[in-house]
């Protein structure tokens, strides 16, 4: 045990007298930079980590509700089973088809899963943890998952393929419907928040009676618009007929193999994950504890109960899994919606309904109703 | 009237909380997957697999050569040739049957008379090059050989329903 007590004084000295001095000398704005890094290293990598696993998910919980078991065999009961595919895609070969416009079909995948993960900077996972405070956080998350569309786009016309082009139309045409009322539903949200900043939008949710307080209770149709409208977005099931196999083969991504074809499939369930921490924050009142306040405050010095009751990362880390789990859900029970009936819904459907409850969220925040609106 | 109550009815989600409701039910059902390279599902004494042609105890090939199973075969996959061996009796010289021409109906076992030609309940096999599935009287006999303990429980646990 000696050798390893003097090794461990040893590193912790080398830390300090070598990593730590020869940061301070770097020059400022460099070091700024390599905080930020850093900071995104560390929001990245998780990310991706449930990218993985969350397919995995899928697997295992649309296997269960058919009654049936999911991969099993790669890893102890198919944990392994991301990894596996993740390097069998790596080593495949990406395949460019002759009449494809090269350097458009390449990116296509990167426009779709960039704005996924370029949207994470502005979610806070705490109070105060967030990677950039940025005060219209609302209008650029809504500006970047509106950008995602561009990837099918380009994917869909540069394959030079028809049933990728009628998968991308199908996809542009719904994304952009579906884009309305989703913003509709975060205008409520607004109105109710008097905020975009996403860290206000869930300080503002804070209140006397935990769960009561969230912003779910009073926007409830909006709350359920604004997720059906994620899951449109994303498109998901039911909503999949961007990529619906028994019309239109695989959709936009047809003719894409191999890696190019993995980083469709990582925009898709970033994206998912996206709505769900999006979905948490806006109406579930992101980090905030589910328990009133009043309840908490006995355990609070309590040691390791205390922290599970008290706000925090893992109350918003379990309310995305809520929703991811409905993702999950939806795809296992709902057959696809007819294209003309998703247009329907959207736009004769969700929009009046956002608008009606917009005004009836306004006149809430005027008379100052309930727990929600009354510091309003 | 009825249009509003519908309205108000698919507002409310309804029959789609059902449908989740259904396969919210199944996610916590039995799973009726069987992993089966590791476990197998129980066999039937009649289960009608890979062909064997059987001896008795004393080393005799049973098969008469009487041509039946050839006559009956549906799919026509069985061959045979027969002459006198040098002790009177009937033998066959050739008995091929053809795997990617049968369909495993069990009418050779039926029609049998000395119950020589049988299907047992091996089905894991394959081949790999062309002619590997033609099974010749030596290799039928082979499995004979190899398997006979297992047929012989078979044919005695099915015997009581014949």
């Amino acid at each position: 045990m000696e050798w390893l007590n003097t090794s461990i004084d040893w590193l912790t000295l080398l830390f300090q007298e070598w990593v730590v001095v020869y940061f301070h000398m770097l020059p400022d704005a460099l070091q700024t930079v390599i905080w930020i890094v850093l900071k995104i290293v560390v929001i990245m990598v998780p990310l991706m980590l449930s990218v993985a696993y969350l397919t995995l998910a899928e697997r295992k919980v649309i296997g269960a509700m058919q009654v049936r078991m999911g991969p099993t065999t790669v890893g102890p009961r198919g944990s392994l089973q991301p990894i596996a595919d993740a390097v069998k895609l790596m080593f495949k070969e990406i395949i460019i088809p002759t009449g494809a416009n090269k350097y458009l079909f390449l990116t296509a995948p990167l426009l779709s899963l960039g704005p996924a993960l370029a949207a994470w900077a502005v979610l806070p996972f705490g109070d105060g943890l967030v990677l950039a405070e940025v005060n219209a956080a609302l209008l650029y998350v809504l500006a970047l998952t509106s950008i995602g569309v561009y990837g099918v786009i380009i994917a869909g016309w540069s394959s030079n393929s028809k049933y990728a082009l009628l998968g991308t139309m199908r996809s542009a045409a719904q994304i952009v419907s579906y884009e309305i009322a989703m913003g509709f539903a975060l205008v409520g949200v607004l109105i109710a928040a008097g905020s975009l900043n996403l860290g206000e939008i869930v300080n503002s949710q804070r209140g006397d009676y935990g769960a009561l307080n969230w912003f779910m209770i009073p926007l409830f149709p909006l709350f359920v618009i604004y997720f059906i409208s994620g899951v449109a977005e994303t498109n998901r099931a039911p909503f999949d007929v961007a990529e619906g196999e028994s019309e239109i083969v695989a959709g936009f991504h047809v003719d894409y193999s191999g890696m190019a074809f993995a980083v469709f499939f990582l925009a898709e369930y970033a994206n998912m994950i996206l709505i769900a921490a999006l979905t948490a924050i806006m109406f579930m009142g992101g980090w905030l504890s589910i328990l009133p306040v009043s309840w908490i405050a006995p355990f609070a010095d309590v040691p390791v109960l205390g922290w599970i009751l008290g706000d925090g990362i893992h109350w918003f880390f379990a309310k995305m899994s809520i929703f991811l789990f409905l993702f999950l859900w939806f795809r296992a029970t709902f057959p696809r919606y007819r294209y003309d009936q998703i247009m329907r819904l959207g736009w004769k459907i969700f929009i009046p309904i956002t608008i009606v409850w917009i005004l009836i969220v306004g006149l809430f925040v005027l008379t100052g109703l309930g727990p929600w609106f009354s510091a309003a | 009237m009825s249009g509003l109550i519908r309205f108000l009815k698919s507002l409310s989600l309804k029959e789609l909380r059902v449908g989740l409701g259904v396969t919210g039910r199944y996610f916590f059902a039995r799973k009726f997957t069987l992993q089966y390279p590791d476990d197998k599902t129980p066999l039937s004494p009649r289960f009608r697999g890979l062909h064997a042609l059987r001896r008795y105890p004393n080393g005799e090939e049973r098969c008469i050569g009487c041509k039946l199973c050839e006559a009956v075969c549906p799919a026509l996959a069985i061959t045979i040739e027969s002459e006198p061996r040098d002790d009177g009796t009937r033998r066959t010289t050739r008995y091929d049957i053809d795997l990617t021409k049968c369909i495993f109906c069990g009418y050779c076992e039926e029609s049998c008379p000395v119950d020589s030609i049988v299907e047992t309940h091996i089905f894991e096999y394959y081949g790999e090059k062309k002619g590997d599935l033609y099974m010749t009287k030596e290799r039928l006999l082979a499995v004979g050989d190899k398997y006979e303990k297992e047929i012989a429980a078979a044919r005695a646990l099915d015997a009581p329903y014949r």
